[in-house]
């Protein structure tokens, strides 16, 4: 079996989770001797690192110029092409983006030979359907995140809504990260349930540190977020709880790893409250570094407000961080052994760091029985769900 | 011959409210919880007393008034009559309904269903004495027969059982501890004298207890007629085939749609059918029957989980830490002559706490998380830790600073 795989970054030039998924689920199909031809919108970014990494596990990707960005809003690529000075090169505005990506596809899926096309996200859902319409292939759209939980819920782009949408009718089958996201699928786009399967995503192998936890802060404990500071993420719920730990208890030092539109926010109100000295901000992290930073971490804390799915929380527990998740986040259908707290609980989440903080025999056995969870999560159980979907369609 | 013997454990914990790191040192009030969620013990008594307690009790004294030679005993947790008395008394009133007919038995315990007896042995004679006196106030009754925690067991409790004075005292009948011997006759406990052990018949009783209701199980589903004849299989094997199990099987872990009230009320009769079966209470069991031979059960037994063991309450880090934590505040509690802190620190012993923080299993969603009425473990250990640091902040109260650093 071929699979035409329509997605947008892949590592190590991925801006966060997606890349990391899509790379590693079309992995696993490959080492199920599915075949998989990877189309990425981008030329530039994969010209040294692909042939490396792709090299043994006999996927090819094809990329296509464009400029597009998974976690770009338009205003944010308009500010993007009027900085970087690229708007003589590319398309006036995200969407012509897109829809340019699609006509690429189209002549893709002519010279192409596959049986079954897989989308990712809605910015390859025209690409996916043009290559439906050119091949009469069933497609497969995957929702790895929804306007909704992009956006928080509040200012929804409706042209961004409208192709998501567009993409799951005109798709075949429909495959969502977890439970949560397929909620959201049914109840906010209006499609079938019975169209919708969830596929979890896994932990990377190869994530884990080896070394020892060299990253510590004499006599005080680590409480750790990752991740992009957007709305989404909930950086600010993180901070507000942070000012309540410190109230109870000073030796607690606050790392955040990543970068993002509400970074300077969060910087600054970190310092309002008076918490600078008391805060780390380490930027964007991959591989080794964000490895042992989860290594060294007493807590990672992940207070998402909405997380389709929350694939940090498997890369602490990887490495052993005791974990609290929200309870808006799809990872924690998958796990018991982690806490859980609605993100706007600011009460909870400051109790519960603290309770961290203050019982080891917490911290270990968190630790010990979330890391024992997490590896049962494997890529190839997700790549079989996947070709289960497959066949389903006549694949 | 046989005879039959039913015990029924009826216990419901003072479970630990939600109780976050910020009310250490001004809420003192751990097991007061008045939402609509799962911590909430009067709300949880109401239910069971109104889908187990009321509608079985009925049936247990319908079938007292209807078979003369029907027997029956329960084992009450301190903790439970005191719920019953604060909560609903006509529930404490069904019991004594049925006490009166002569026909129950009531058996001892420790009153806080605690674990002492593998902590302190003084904590436990204690806790047993407190209940005696309980069961005597209520039921006008002394126990002679002995019924440790969940049926934790060995050796060397029953040979307190025996110093405290019982007849009799009440394990789970597990191969492991039992080798070729059968649960079916009364035993002696190796190293003490007088005491006699009942075993449970675990396989019959779970037969009612858990499997009653499992439409996977080839014997579903279970009428009185079957059950009946594989009790009076053992007739000429066996002299007391015992029945052990939670009173809340009936109503509350087999609900009444399965069928599981009809059940009981025809069982008796069923039973009586075979002429050489009849019913006795487990003290009128060890005095019908003699000791036929000795039990040396070195390591502890229990009758929870498969494993049968003590798991359910100590086998990861948080248990363990909670345990100790707590036992190592009875001399300074004691000590205290702070009658309220005492009773606060006896009701954290109870062993439902510790059984709410069990890891094993968790993940698969099996009875450890049915009977949780917490999110997680890991929830229930931090309102029990937070709850002893609050504990060692009323200790230092009444004790000065300088205890309250030594206990920390």
């Amino acid at each position: 079996m071929r699979v035409l795989m329509f997605g947008w970054e892949l590592p190590p030039h991925n801006s966060g989770g997606l890349g990391v998924a899509c790379y590693n689920l079309a992995k696993a199909l490959s080492a199920k001797n599915i075949g998989v031809l990877f189309v990425l919108p981008r030329k530039t970014a994969v010209s040294a690192a692909f042939p490396v990494v792709f090299a043994d596990i006999t996927i090819d990707v094809v990329p296509i110029a464009s400029l597009l960005s998974p976690y770009l809003d338009s205003a944010g690529y308009e500010m993007f092409l009027h900085e970087e000075g690229h708007g003589a090169l590319y398309g006036r505005n995200l969407y012509e983006e897109v829809l340019r990506y699609g006509r690429e596809a189209g002549r893709i899926a002519k010279r192409e030979t596959f049986d079954v096309i897989h989308a990712h996200d809605w910015l390859s859902f025209p690409a996916g359907v043009a290559a439906k319409r050119v091949s009469q292939k069933p497609l497969v759209v995957h929702i790895h995140a929804t306007e909704f939980d992009r956006t928080g819920g509040a200012c929804v782009d409706q042209r961004v809504y409208d192709i998501e949408r567009w993409g799951m009718e005109q798709a075949d089958a429909v495959i969502a990260v977890s439970q949560f996201t397929k909620n959201i699928i049914v109840e906010r786009y209006g499609i079938a349930p019975e169209k919708v399967s969830v596929v979890h995503n896994a932990i990377e192998e190869g994530m884990m540190f080896q070394g020892d936890a060299a990253f510590s802060f004499p006599g005080k404990s680590i409480v750790l977020f990752v991740g992009r500071m957007t709305l989404q993420k909930g950086p600010d719920y993180f901070v507000a709880a942070a000012k309540k730990v410190l109230k109870e208890d000073t030796n607690v030092m606050f790392v955040m790893a990543g970068d993002g539109d509400m970074y300077h926010r969060v910087v600054e109100r970190a310092a309002e409250l008076g918490m600078s000295d008391h805060f780390v901000f380490a930027g964007f992290l991959r591989g080794e570094a964000l490895a042992r930073l989860y290594r060294s971490a007493d807590l990672f804390v992940m207070p998402s407000v909405s997380e389709p799915f929350g694939l940090t929380a498997l890369e602490a527990l990887q490495n052993h961080a005791p974990t609290l998740i929200s309870k808006q986040a799809g990872v924690g259908e998958l796990l018991s052994h982690c806490l859980k707290v609605d993100f706007w609980d600011i009460h909870e989440m400051a109790a519960k760091i603290l309770a961290v903080v203050r019982y080891k025999e917490l911290r270990q056995c968190l630790s010990e029985y979330g890391h024992q969870e997490a590896l049962q999560c494997t890529w190839e159980i997700s790549a079989d769900r996947c070709i289960d979907v497959y066949h389903r369609l006549g694949a | 011959m046989p005879s039959v013997c039913f015990y029924f454990q009826v216990h419901q914990p003072f479970r630990i409210k939600k109780y976050p790191v910020f009310n250490i040192g001004n809420d003192h009030d751990y097991f007061t919880d008045d939402s609509e969620g799962k911590l909430n013990n009067r709300k949880i008594f109401e239910k069971v007393a109104r889908k187990c307690y009321f509608p079985a009790n009925d049936t247990m004294l319908h079938l007292l008034e209807k078979h003369p030679e029907f027997r029956i005993s329960f084992s009450l947790s301190g903790v439970f009559l005191e719920q019953a008395e604060q909560f609903m008394p006509e529930v404490l009133n069904s019991f004594y309904r049925l006490a009166r007919t002569g026909r129950v038995e009531f058996l001892s315990e420790t009153y806080h269903h605690s674990l002492a007896s593998l902590y302190s042995k003084d904590e436990f004679q204690r806790q047993v004495e407190r209940h005696r006196s309980m069961i005597k106030k209520f039921f006008a009754v002394e126990p002679t027969v002995f019924r440790n925690t969940e049926l934790i067991y060995n050796n060397e409790i029953a040979h307190w059982a025996e110093e405290l004075g019982f007849d009799g005292i009440l394990a789970e009948g597990i191969e492991r501890a039992l080798g070729w011997k059968s649960p079916n006759f009364v035993y002696t406990p190796q190293g003490s004298e007088h005491i006699k052990l009942l075993l449970k018949n675990y396989k019959l009783s779970d037969d009612i207890a858990f499997r009653f209701s499992s439409r996977a199980w080839e014997e579903w589903p279970l009428n009185t007629e079957k059950f009946a004849s594989w009790v009076a299989k053992h007739n000429g094997n066996g002299e007391t085939i015992n029945l052990f199990m939670d009173y809340e099987t009936f109503g509350e872990h087999q609900w009444e749609d399965t069928g599981i009230f009809a059940f009981l009320r025809n069982l008796p009769e069923a039973l009586l059918r075979y002429p050489d079966i009849n019913f006795k209470t487990p003290s009128e069991a060890i005095a019908a029957y003699p000791a036929r031979d000795r039990i040396d059960i070195g390591e502890h037994i229990s009758w929870a989980d498969v494993e049968r063991d003590l798991s359910a309450w100590r086998s990861n880090a948080m248990q363990y830490a909670a345990l100790e934590n707590i036992y190592a505040l009875e001399k300074d509690v004691l000590a205290s002559g702070d009658a309220a802190l005492v009773e606060d620190w006896r009701r954290l012993q109870t062993s439902d706490h510790f059984y709410y923080m069990c890891t094993k299993w968790f993940a698969d969603g099996d009875v450890h998380k049915y009977f949780n009425p917490y999110d997680s473990p890991y929830d229930a250990f931090i309102s029990y830790m937070n709850v002893i640091h609050d504990m060692r902040s009323r200790l230092s109260l009444t004790r000065g600073v300088q205890s309250y650093k030594n206990a920390v």
